[in-house]
């Protein structure tokens, strides 16, 4: 598949949005999503739509191995070793949340430290609070440098002998930092330390394999890697799935259940309880697909090159402050604009069919570290291009325009 | 409606140059607006005599040109307004902002008018109205007024 007529695949570039052609600048936020993903959706609810993993009729038995399908895709997508080391929730939120839980459960207490760093989204953050106010762990902060990076020896001054998880981003979402999880990771398990990558950013702009990294738990948002919403996934070791005790109680999830106890299902249903997000798994591994049949390395290519373009063009514009210079940069570009607040950014490009988020992108630690109370950000997916980033440039010098 | 309608002359004026900017040091009370959404605030303060009239007010804060110039205008209208002039003003442009497409308070001079009808542009922007509420809202704090349960943006 040429990267050339990417948008073709996506229905919503073929819509007019308020008259305007779509210039999509907002995938760190949400990607847009692939005619294929979409119909798979439609298929299954029309023509193959069944609960699974419970009745014994020919749907319900078709569904479930569509749904397990997913699983291995998702196993050979991130080179996991086992396809039980998959767990879907609803989000990459929920299964930070999940680990959060079952592990502040059963080996946390008073004075331990959680290792975060400034850069986390509010979803590996309050996750942990949670235990700071039920159990009085101890939340750390690995400091941003200037160039919005997190270094390794940074990470490393803040462990202790009280460190009892890591859990830190891959890719930020506002600066762009690509952390070092590989070596963060070797480091951490030298000390026994488990890690928590969130991968949010990382899974859908980067190379994945589990075994090579080594991380404990690996959360993916589906609905950014050009999926459907209300899906994410937990990539967890198995010894940590078998330890940990299950996260939500409910059907699917049990092996036997009597007045006076209960015992709990095998991997991967001890995590998965009630009715599963099915239909969006099952469209879920259209865009496994999708990513493969492109190459992910190529994706990568594309959008390292574009990002480069894209601060070139920005730097160009004396106006522009791009923020965050870190060594190895995904592809998210933030700024500010001389003079105007990224909240009047993000309406007047709007108006010029530019879509890109404003404010404080659910980092509200990271934005006091910069003395910003919000920034503008341009993201990027599969589907961008230089004129796309042409147009942001066009757009924002009507900015100034305007508040000349 | 256009940008040219949410972004006016008297709009960037106020935003670029707002009016009663800073804190002053003998106000008697004070209120925040926030909005979680961006993370913009406005923070306002007020001298109140003994009758609840304002004879000073100002706000401090950060945000877009809106939410700016919205506490700015709203600022300069309030000044040595009483009580119950303030109240009907605050509930007056609230309405406006979210149904009405007029002002109807008599207490609203003809040019007072023109500015605070120069924020109504947001209505075509709903994301935007909280921006061009905030400092209201604030204001409403301050003053100790409390919310009509059946109307959230009324106050009593």
């Amino acid at each position: 598949m040429s990267l050339k007529d990417i948008k073709k695949q996506f229905p919503i570039f073929s819509n007019k949005i308020q008259n305007n052609d779509l210039v999509y600048l907002d995938s760190a936020n949400s990607s847009q999503k692939p005619q294929i993903v979409v119909d798979r959706i439609y298929d299954f609810y029309t023509k193959e739509f069944s609960n699974v993993g419970r009745s014994i009729h020919y749907l319900a038995v078709a569904a479930t191995n569509l749904y397990e399908n997913t699983r291995t895709l998702v196993q050979k997508y991130i080179n996991a070793k086992d396809k039980n080391e998959i767990v879907f929730t609803k989000g990459a939120t929920e299964a930070i949340n999940l680990v959060a839980n079952t592990f502040g459960q059963k080996y946390l207490k008073k004075g331990d430290e959680v290792l975060l760093t400034e850069l986390e989204h509010h979803s590996n953050y309050v996750p942990w609070h949670y235990l700071r106010k039920s159990k009085g762990v101890k939340i750390k902060f690995a400091e941003m440098d200037e160039n919005g990076d997190v270094t390794l020896e940074t990470i490393e001054k803040n462990i202790t002998d009280k460190t009892k998880i890591i859990a830190i981003t891959h890719l930020s979402n506002v600066t762009g930092a690509i952390l070092p999880v590989k070596e963060i990771t070797k480091l951490a398990h030298s000390k026994n330390i488990p890690v928590l990558i969130d991968g949010c950013q990382g899974a859908p702009h980067l190379k994945l394999d589990m075994q090579d990294l080594d991380c404990d738990f690996y959360a993916i948002s589906c609905h950014k890697m050009y999926g459907p919403t209300g899906l994410g996934i937990l990539y967890a070791k198995k010894k940590w799935l078998e330890e940990l005790p299950p996260y939500q109680g409910g059907g699917g999830m049990i092996r036997e259940v009597k007045k006076e106890g209960i015992t709990f299902g095998e991997l991967p249903n001890k995590y998965e309880a009630g009715t599963m997000a099915t239909a969006q798994v099952i469209a879920f591994g259209e865009s496994i697909k999708f990513i493969n049949k492109i190459g992910i390395e190529n994706i990568e290519k594309h959008e390292r090159e574009l990002t480069v373009y894209g601060e070139e063009v920005l730097r160009k514009n004396n106006s522009v402050k791009l923020i965050g210079n870190p060594k190895d940069k995904g592809s998210v570009l933030s700024f500010t604009l001389d003079g105007v607040h990224p909240h009047d950014i993000a309406t007047i490009l709007d108006e010029d069919g530019v879509a890109i988020r404003a404010g404080h992108h659910c980092c509200q630690i990271l934005h006091e570290k910069l003395g910003l109370s919000a920034t503008a950000r341009a993201s990027l997916g599969v589907y961008n291009t230089k004129e796309d980033l042409d147009q942001l440039n066009e757009s924002l010098n009507k900015c100034k325009k305007i508040f000349s | 409606m256009d940008l040219k309608e949410l972004y006016q002359e008297i709009i960037l004026d106020h935003g670029k140059n707002p009016r009663n900017l800073g804190k002053f040091e003998n106000f008697n009370k004070d209120a925040e607006g926030y909005n979680p959404l961006c993370g913009d605030k406005v923070h306002v303060y007020l001298k109140l005599n003994e009758d609840k009239e304002i004879e000073d007010i100002s706000f401090e804060g950060h945000g877009c040109a809106i939410s700016m110039a919205s506490a700015s205008i709203m600022t300069e209208l309030m000044k040595d307004k009483k009580n119950s002039e303030v109240k009907e003003i605050l509930n007056d442009f609230l309405d406006m902002i979210k149904q009405s497409p007029e002002l109807k308070s008599q207490l609203i001079k003809e040019d007072e008018k023109t500015k605070l009808m120069s924020l109504s542009g947001v209505k075509r922007y709903p994301m935007r109205v909280k921006c061009a509420t905030i400092a209201w809202h604030a204001l409403a704090s301050a003053m100790n007024y409390k919310k009509d349960e059946n109307n959230s943006e009324k106050f009593i």
